[in-house]
């Protein structure tokens, strides 16, 4: 039974004992500061990968604005054949198999491989680059099995799909992205705006919600979506690559039915057998460095917190197992268990909030060099909080044992000799 | 002695299984993933021509004009020779052996029943190509330098290839028709793939790429083939086709045996520049012509990705971390053993002696913990060979990384038992004796 007055004293030596803490800290200086430069170590690397899994994972969830769930390519290799010939037997050769919606020719797709990637200019003459954009050379059909959402100007209309000359249209009318728009006419409307690549002409006709280009931009992530989408008639210059829309609950089966068919409409022509797949799996395969990478990250981190786990778990033992007769002496002359737990606790608390402030600047440090070597941007100052929070938990799970067993040490200790 | 402590050693890491446990799991993990990584680096850097590699060299010109920029992160057009300089260089026989190449894809139409055309990457060479890089054949060989001469459609199969198209029969003679022409097999080779593809133009995938077929690089040019690889025209006019001396695309190996052939080629290729440079057609320093050794050439590409980087130096770091941990575990280990190294004291050890008590001690934790680490390398190693990466199918230790693992293991525990036994064996006896 405690008296009231017991608690009071109790409650004095909970807030007075950090001191007994620091100075008992101060006799294994060596350990502790091991022990909380792991845990700087940890808090650093810790808050970088999370920051790096994060980057790829938004890389990852890139919006391509087209309904990948509905579309697939067809790819073909066919250097000599007739054009016009294998066009026209491909769109109705195709077209006919059941639960096809639309086919229509299209130079490349969002995370295929690139066809159009060209610099463009704001001058006829060249002087002021934009950028290097990628070009979409997409026949009659396309624009709606896409799925493109146009925020601004209206979709393409028929007039607007004129003969391929090299790769593009000499003077067309093309739709750009928001993204771009921004990028290149930052605080005016697009609509109607002029640009050049080479000799080509181009005018603003339409704005695009989103429409990634197929590749990653060179420029990074904010270049990801510089595409521009150029309705083209099919011909020589554009061929050979096919976009199929079919209902999402049959496309596998879809696909595998005009793999199959190709065979027969064009003999003389090669399946592309890579590119020839779903915008899924085409996706699933562009990202899949990037997960392994994540996935990696993930290993790392879980790794690292289970060794810093353990060091702590380890250190915290011995020196229980040291200080049994001090622990069996403070309970003796009235301390509580939970005044021993609370010790443990308590200095945890401390080893882990040093080794956290110097992790925050060794995290700064590491994202510094990362920055320089590897093209990441700044780590947001909101990682280093959940970073040091996520280290005091783990700090407190690992000591929680090992208190407790100091918690179960009996008075009795005291009396007996060593 | 030795056996001595050794047995001291066991039975103190017996008396605390936990804490023993502990640290040879924390070294394990650190030990498993650097070596899972250092291997990945090993495997990417080696030698891929053991024995050959010092006496191959590749040789750069620099044809561009003089207002050429260079994109910035595009491939460099000096690391590929044109045509010209390349034929220049092949018929000035400076070298002991030299060939020139280029990769290209061709069409295949097998004539086997049941195969449909595909696609096959190969390698358009000149005749001295199979010496050069001494390529053992299976059956037949390579072809003669009059061959080339002659635009002769002949072609070298793979093994691979080989039994592909033929079965088990015997391909030599037969015919395949490639990239819409017919040529006749006259050789098979063994099983061969350098790994990297150091003499492939550096913007493929070296680590998965073989060669399936090799014919003569006259019929590749004369039949204006598909090439593969960077291709980068400069200047006016005509910069397209691929005889120009304004496109650089044709990769260029000779054999030097001695020093002084070294040197005399160096100095062969700065001649050639200067002279090229007085007829008009360089326009930068004859001495920017270079000769790269292999593995200086490999490591000018610098192949290795910038992924695998990141994961060594992050794996590097837990090693670290982990070594932290241990010396942080073993210093409260042996500092609580105060009296019992005080009375080994005052029976007369030395401070010599116990230091290395205690330093054996920590080096059986590190065999331990190498054990442990090696098998969580050969797991690390097995889920890198299951990823989609170039380098991926690679990634298996050999024997000199397997004894390098155990080697790691007990430096690193060594290394980190090192501050912690210097500070026990400094404990005073007599202080200690008292208190007991």
């Amino acid at each position: 039974m405690r008296t009231p007055n017991q608690s009071a004293f109790h409650k004095g030596t909970a807030t007075m004992q950090i001191k007994p803490i620091l100075s008992a800290l101060r006799k294994h200086r060596l350990a502790t500061l091991l022990i909380a430069l792991e845990v700087a170590l940890a808090c650093a690397v810790l808050c970088n990968a999370c920051f790096l899994i994060a980057s790829r994972m938004e890389a990852m969830n890139i919006h391509s604005g087209v309904d990948e769930a509905a579309l697939a390519q067809i790819t073909l290799d066919c250097d000599d054949c007739n054009a016009n010939d294998v066009n026209a037997r491909v769109l109705s050769g195709l077209g006919k198999l059941p639960s096809v919606q639309s086919v229509s020719v299209i130079n490349a797709v969002p995370f295929g491989n690139h066809a159009g990637t060209a610099g463009i200019t704001l001058d006829a003459a060249g002087q002021h680059s934009g950028g290097v954009v990628d070009f979409y050379v997409a026949g009659p059909g396309s624009f709606e099995a896409l799925g493109l959402q146009v925020v601004a100007g209206s979709a393409p209309a028929q007039g607007d799909f004129q003969a391929v000359e090299n790769f593009l249209p000499a003077d067309a009318s093309v739709w750009v992205t928001r993204a771009l728009a921004g990028h290149l006419w930052p605080d005016e409307s697009p609509l109607g705006k002029e640009f050049w690549m080479g000799k080509y002409h181009f005018r603003v006709a339409g704005v695009l919600a989103h429409f990634a280009r197929p590749g990653g931009g060179e420029g990074g992530p904010s270049t990801r979506e510089w595409s521009v989408f150029v309705p083209a008639l099919p011909g020589k210059q554009l061929t050979n690559n096919y976009l199929l829309r079919a209902d999402p609950a049959h496309l596998q089966q879809v696909l595998r039915d005009a793999r199959a068919a190709i065979a027969s409409i064009v003999p003389e022509a090669v399946l592309d057998q890579q590119a020839s797949r779903t915008i899924g799996e085409l996706r699933d395969s562009y990202f899949q460095a990037d997960r392994a990478m994540a996935g990696i990250l993930v290993g790392v981190i879980v790794a690292l917190l289970l060794v810093t786990a353990l060091g702590i778990v380890g250190l915290a033992s011995f020196w229980v197992a040291q200080r049994r007769k001090q622990i069996g002496i403070r309970r003796a002359i009235g301390a509580t268990r939970g005044d021993i737990l609370r010790y443990f606790q308590t200095e945890n608390f401390l080893i882990v909030t040093f080794g956290i402030a110097l992790g925050m600047l060794l995290a700064y440090v590491i994202n510094a060099v990362l920055m320089k070597f590897y093209e990441l941007p700044h780590l947001p100052l909101y990682y280093l909080p959940m970073g040091a929070l996520a280290l005091w938990v783990l700090g407190q799970l690992a000591v929680l044992g090992p208190a407790l067993r100091a918690a179960a040490v009996p008075p009795v200790v005291a009396t007996r000799s060593v | 002695m030795f056996t001595y402590y050794l047995d001291l050693a066991r039975r103190s890491l017996r008396r605390t299984p936990v804490l023993t446990g502990l640290m040879v799991l924390a070294i394990g993990l650190g030990i498993g993933a650097s070596m899972t990584m250092l291997t990945v680096l090993h495997v990417m850097t080696d030698d891929p021509m053991p024995g050959r590699s010092a006496q191959l060299y590749t040789p750069h010109l620099d044809p561009l004009p003089l207002d050429h920029k260079r994109r910035g992160d595009g491939p460099d057009p000096t690391a590929d020779l044109t045509w010209p300089d390349a034929m220049a260089l092949l018929a000035a026989r400076r070298g002991v052996r030299q060939a020139a190449m280029a990769g290209g894809s061709l069409l295949l139409r097998p004539e086997r029943a049941g195969l449909r055309p595909f696609y096959v990457a190969g390698r358009y060479a000149t005749a001295d190509f199979f010496a050069l890089f001494g390529v053992p054949f299976e059956r037949g060989g390579g072809w003669s330098a009059a061959a080339d001469a002659a635009d002769a459609q002949v072609v070298v199969l793979s093994d691979a290839l080989a039994r592909k198209l033929f079965g088990a029969g015997n391909a030599v003679g037969q015919t395949v028709h490639l990239g819409e022409h017919d040529f006749r097999v006259i050789g098979v080779t063994a099983d061969w793939a350098p790994k990297p593809l150091f003499y492939a133009d550096q913007t493929g995938t070296q680590y998965s790429d073989a060669d399936l077929f090799f014919l003569p690089l006259s019929v590749a040019v004369s039949q204006k083939f598909q090439v593969s690889g960077n291709q980068s025209g400069w200047g006016k006019g005509d910069s397209m086709s691929l005889t120009s001396a304004n496109m650089s695309w044709l990769q260029f190996w000779v054999q030097l045996d001695t020093p002084a052939q070294v040197a005399a080629y160096r100095q062969y290729l700065v001649d050639y520049s200067a002279q090229q440079k007085a007829l008009g057609r360089f326009q930068r320093p004859p001495t920017n012509a270079k000769l790269y050794g292999l593995m200086g050439w490999l490591a000018h590409e610098n192949l290795v990705p910038n992924d695998v980087d990141l994961q060594l130096w992050l794996a590097l770091g837990f090693l670290f971390v982990c070594m932290l941990n241990i010396v942080a575990l073993l210093l409260a280990k042996f500092l609580r053993r105060g009296g019992e190294i005080s009375v080994r004291r005052a029976l007369g050890a030395r401070r010599r002696d116990i230091f290395v008590q205690l330093g054996i001690e920590s080096a059986l934790i590190g065999v331990a913990g190498g054990v442990l680490g090696l098998a969580i390398a050969q797991l690390g190693l097995w889920s890198i060979r299951q990823r989609p990466d170039d380098y991926a199918r690679l990634a298996q230790m050999d024997v000199p990384m397997l004894l390098g693992t155990l080697a790691l293991a007990v430096v690193a525990s060594v290394l980190a038992g090192l501050l912690p036994s210097w500070r026990a064996c400094r404990v005073a006896p007599a202080l200690q004796l008292k208190t007991m």
